[in-house]
C-alpha cells in the first residue's frame, strides 16, 4: 500500500444520501478475480446511458469537466449495503484518494482504509460548507494533524482515524504485516481455546 | 458485572488488543464464495503465504452461479472463471468447497446453518454483509472486504473495533399474516437505512423468542440494511433443537457439553445497551418498500410520504430521487398497483418455511397471467425438501418457475435480472437502484405478501387471502 501523507486537490461533488457500493460499482462487474480496471466502471449506471460508454449523462457530476481532482465529496451514508471492496478498489483506479462525507458505512469505511483510500468524517455543517465552494476551489488533508481546510477560507475541522489506522496509512502498512507478526500470539491463543 | 450476550463472545474470542487501535479478533468460521475470495488468495500468494487454517474455512459457489441447467458448463466465459477460480483456490489451500453439482451446494447464508456449522457463541465472517443472518444463532457474524478476507486467509483473526451495542426488544403478539420479513422491514422503516451505523444489534423480547429459526435469520439477514455490523439473537431450545443432529452439530459425545455453553449465551439481566428501542409486534402491518433503500418501507395499507412534507432537505430530496427512479407518486399507496415480475428467493428468504408459507398460500390457486414468478430455493438441500414435501407441484400448478440453487435475481449477477422499468415483488434483501438489473424497480416483501401478488398481479394485502 502507498504511503499517505498530505492531499490537497480540487474536488468533485456527489451532493446525494446513501449512495450504495451496488452504485459505485454494479453487481455485473463483480466477475473480475484482480483488483485492476474497476475505475472505468466507477458509478456506471449513474455514467452512461444505456449502460453506454458512448452517451455520458451530463447530469452526472464525473461527466462535468468542471470537476475534477482526488477527493470526492458526498452526503452521509456514503458506501451503505453490499460489503464489495470493488467499491474502494473502483474509487481508487477512478485516481480518488480520499472520500469526505458526515457519515460512512462501516464496512466501506474498513475496505477504504485497507487500501489507501481515506474517509474523511466531518460534521453536517462543514459538508454544507464545501459542497457551497465553487469548482475551482481546492481542499486540503493533512493526515498527520488530523485536519481538513478548505484552502480558499482556511475554515479548518478536525477528523477522527484511530492511531494504529492512522500509522499504517502514514507509512503504507497493512493489517495483514501486523497479524503475521503476532502469530506466536495467535497460536498461543488457539492451543488456549482447546484445552 | 454483567455482560451482553455480545461481549460474553467478544470477550472470548479476542486475541489481544492493538494499542490505541483495534482488537485482533480471532474467528471460528470463514465461509468464503466466488466473488469476493480471489483477489484474497492472489494476496496471499503475492506474500508467499498458504491458508493458515484451511480446515475452519468453508466455500461454496452461489453469487454467479446460473439457476438453470447447472450440470452444463456455465455459459457466461467471466462466471466460469470466477467459479473456476475458486475451484482450483481451494483445492490448492485444502478447502472443504460445496460447488455445484455438489449435494450441500447453495447461498451461503442458507447452507452454513441447515449443515449445522454454524452455532452459538462462535465468531463467523464473510467476504459478504449478510454474514449477519448467522447470528441468529447467538453467534457474532458480520460482512468483511477482500482484505479482510486475506487477513482470515493469513492469520484467522481479523483487526476490528469494538461497536456500541444496540437491544431492540420487540414484544407481544405479531397479528395475521404478519411474519418476520414484516418485523425487519418496519425496524429498518423505523431507524432508517443508517440508524443502526457503528452498532452490533441484539434482537430480544417475545415477538422474537416466538420465532422459528428460519425467521429469526431473516430478520438478522437485514441488520445490515440499516447500516448495522451485525444481529444477533440469544439462543434458546428452538435454537438447540434446530441443530441437533445436522451434519456438521456437534455429535452425542459432545453435545451436552456444547449445549452447557451454550445455555450461558444470554445478555444478563443488567447488561447496559449502548442503545435500546421498543417496538410493539402488534402494530406492524405486513411491510412493502416504495423507495430505492431498504427504509423507505410502509405498511400494505399505508401511503408513500408527501414529499413536500418533509422537513429535512436531504431526506426529501432522497425520497424525490428514488420516487423518479422508481416510478411513483407521492402521497400514493402501492395497494392494487400491477407487478409484472414475483422473486421469491435469496439469504433472506429462500428457506424452507420460507416456501412452505408460499406454497400454503396458492395451493389450488394460479398465478395472474401477467405476472412471471420465479422461485429459487436457498440451495440443494431446501430444492430437495421442497419435492420430498411436494410443494414443486403446487408451484407448478400454480404457474410458477422454480429454479435451482443460488443468489440469482436478488442481485443480477447471473441471467436473472427483471428488466428496465418493470416492477418486482421481491422477497430479497436490497431495493437499491438497478440491483435486480439495470433500471429494474424492487419492491421488498415477505414471501406471503409476494405471493399474494404472484396470485392478484397487483399489490396485495395478503390478509385478504388468508
Amino acid at each position: 500500500m502507498q504511503a499517505l501523507q498530505i492531499i490537497q486537490s480540487r474536488f468533485v461533488p456527489l451532493s446525494m444520501e446513501n449512495v450504495d457500493t451496488d452504485q459505485i460499482i454494479p453487481a455485473r462487474f463483480l466477475k473480475a478475480t484482480t483488483k485492476d480496471g474497476f475505475g472505468k466502471n466507477l458509478f456506471r449506471d449513474w455514467r452512461y446511458e444505456n449502460n453506454d460508454e458512448t452517451q455520458p449523462k451530463a447530469s452526472f457530476v464525473l461527466n462535468q469537466p468542471q470537476y475534477s481532482g482526488e477527493i470526492l465529496v458526498a452526503g452521509k451514508n456514503f458506501g451503505c449495503g453490499s460489503s464489495r471492496e470493488h467499491a474502494a478498489w473502483a474509487l481508487q483506479d477512478y485516481g480518488f484518494k480520499a472520500v469526505v462525507s458526515s457519515f460512512f458505512a462501516d464496512i466501506f469505511k474498513n475496505n477504504a482504509l485497507n487500501n489507501g483510500v481515506l474517509p474523511v468524517t466531518v460534521s453536517d455543517a462543514y459538508l454544507e460548507k464545501v459542497f457551497g465552494q465553487g469548482n475551482e476551489s481546492t481542499l486540503t488533508i493533512d493526515l498527520a494533524n488530523q485536519e481538513i481546510i478548505i484552502d480558499a477560507t482556511g475554515e479548518k475541522e478536525r477528523f477522527d482515524i484511530n492511531l494504529y489506522k492512522k500509522t499504517c496509512l502514514l507509512n503504507g502498512y497493512d493489517d495483514i504485516d501486523y497479524l503475521i507478526s503476532i502469530k506466536p500470539a495467535i497460536e498461543e491463543f488457539e492451543a488456549q481455546l482447546q484445552s | 458485572m454483567a455482560k451482553t450476550l455480545f461481549d460474553k463472545i467478544w470477550d472470548k474470542h479476542v486475541v489481544q488488543e492493538v494499542q490505541d487501535g483495534p482488537s485482533v479478533l480471532y474467528i471460528d468460521k470463514h465461509f468464503i464464495h466466488e466473488v469476493t475470495s480471489p483477489q484474497a488468495f492472489k494476496g496471499l500468494e503475492k506474500r508467499g503465504l498458504s491458508v493458515f487454517r484451511p480446515q475452519q474455512v468453508v466455500a461454496t459457489a452461489d453469487h454467479n452461479v446460473p439457476t438453470q441447467n447447472q450440470h452444463l458448463p456455465i455459459k457466461d466465459e467471466l462466471s466460469r472463471l470466477q467459479v473456476q477460480q475458486l475451484i482450483e483456490n481451494c483445492k490448492k489451500h485444502h478447502i472443504e468447497l460445496y460447488g455445484l453439482g455438489h449435494p450441500f451446494q447453495g447461498i451461503v447464508h442458507v447452507i452454513g446453518p441447515e449443515l449445522g456449522i454454524t452455532q452459538p457463541g462462535m465468531t463467523i465472517v464473510c467476504g459478504d454483509s449478510h454474514t449477519s443472518t448467522h447470528g441468529a444463532f447467538g453467534a457474532i457474524a458480520f460482512g468483511i472486504g477482500t482484505s479482510e478476507v486475506e487477513m482470515v486467509f493469513a492469520s484467522q483473526c481479523v483487526l476490528q473495533s469494538r461497536p456500541k451495542l444496540m437491544r431492540i426488544n420487540i414484544e407481544g403478539e405479531l397479528p395475521h399474516g404478519v411474519v418476520s420479513k414484516d418485523i425487519i422491514l418496519y425496524i429498518i422503516a423505523q431507524i432508517t437505512a443508517s440508524g443502526a451505523t457503528g452498532y452490533f444489534v441484539e434482537y430480544a423480547g417475545s415477538a422474537i423468542r416466538s420465532l422459528s429459526m428460519e425467521a429469526r435469520m431473516t430478520i438478522c439477514n437485514m441488520s445490515i440494511e440499516m447500516g448495522a455490523r451485525g444481529g444477533m439473537i440469544a439462543p434458546d431450545e428452538t435454537t438447540f433443537a434446530y441443530i441437533k443432529g445436522r451434519q456438521f452439530a456437534p455429535g452425542n459425545g459432545q453435545w451436552e457439553t456444547k449445549l452447557a455453553e451454550w445455555k450461558e449465551l444470554y445478555s444478563d439481566e443488567d447488561a447496559v445497551f449502548d442503545k435500546e428501542i421498543l417496538i410493539n409486534a402488534s402494530e406492524i402491518e405486513p411491510m412493502i418498500t416504495y423507495g430505492t433503500n431498504p427504509g423507505l418501507g410502509i405498511g400494505i395499507n399505508g401511503s408513500i410520504p408527501v414529499t413536500d412534507t418533509i422537513p429535512d432537505e436531504g431526506e426529501r430530496k432522497n425520497i424525490i430521487k428514488a420516487l423518479q427512479y422508481m416510478g411513483l407518486e407521492s402521497g400514493k399507496q402501492l395497494l392494487g398497483m400491477p407487478v409484472q415480475h414475483v422473486f421469491i428467493g435469496s439469504c433472506t428468504n429462500s428457506r424452507i418455511e420460507d416456501l412452505r408459507q408460499v406454497a400454503a398460500l396458492v395451493k389450488g390457486r394460479k398465478k395472474n397471467e401477467h405476472v412471471q414468478v420465479m422461485i429459487v430455493p436457498g440451495s440443494q438441500q431446501v430444492a430437495r425438501q421442497v419435492h420430498a414435501e411436494g410443494l414443486d407441484k403446487i408451484f407448478t400448478e400454480a404457474g410458477f418457475e422454480i429454479r435451482q440453487a443460488g443468489c440469482s435475481a436478488c442481485l443480477g449477477m447471473n441471467e436473472d435480472k427483471i428488466p428496465a422499468g418493470e416492477y418486482c415483488i421481491s422477497t430479497s434483501n436490497r431495493n437499491f437502484e438497478g440491483r435486480q438489473g439495470a433500471g429494474a424497480r424492487t419492491l421488498l416483501a415477505s414471501p406471503l405478501t409476494a405471493a399474494a401478488a404472484a396470485i392478484t398481479g397487483v399489490v396485495t394485502d395478503v390478509r385478504e387471502l388468508i
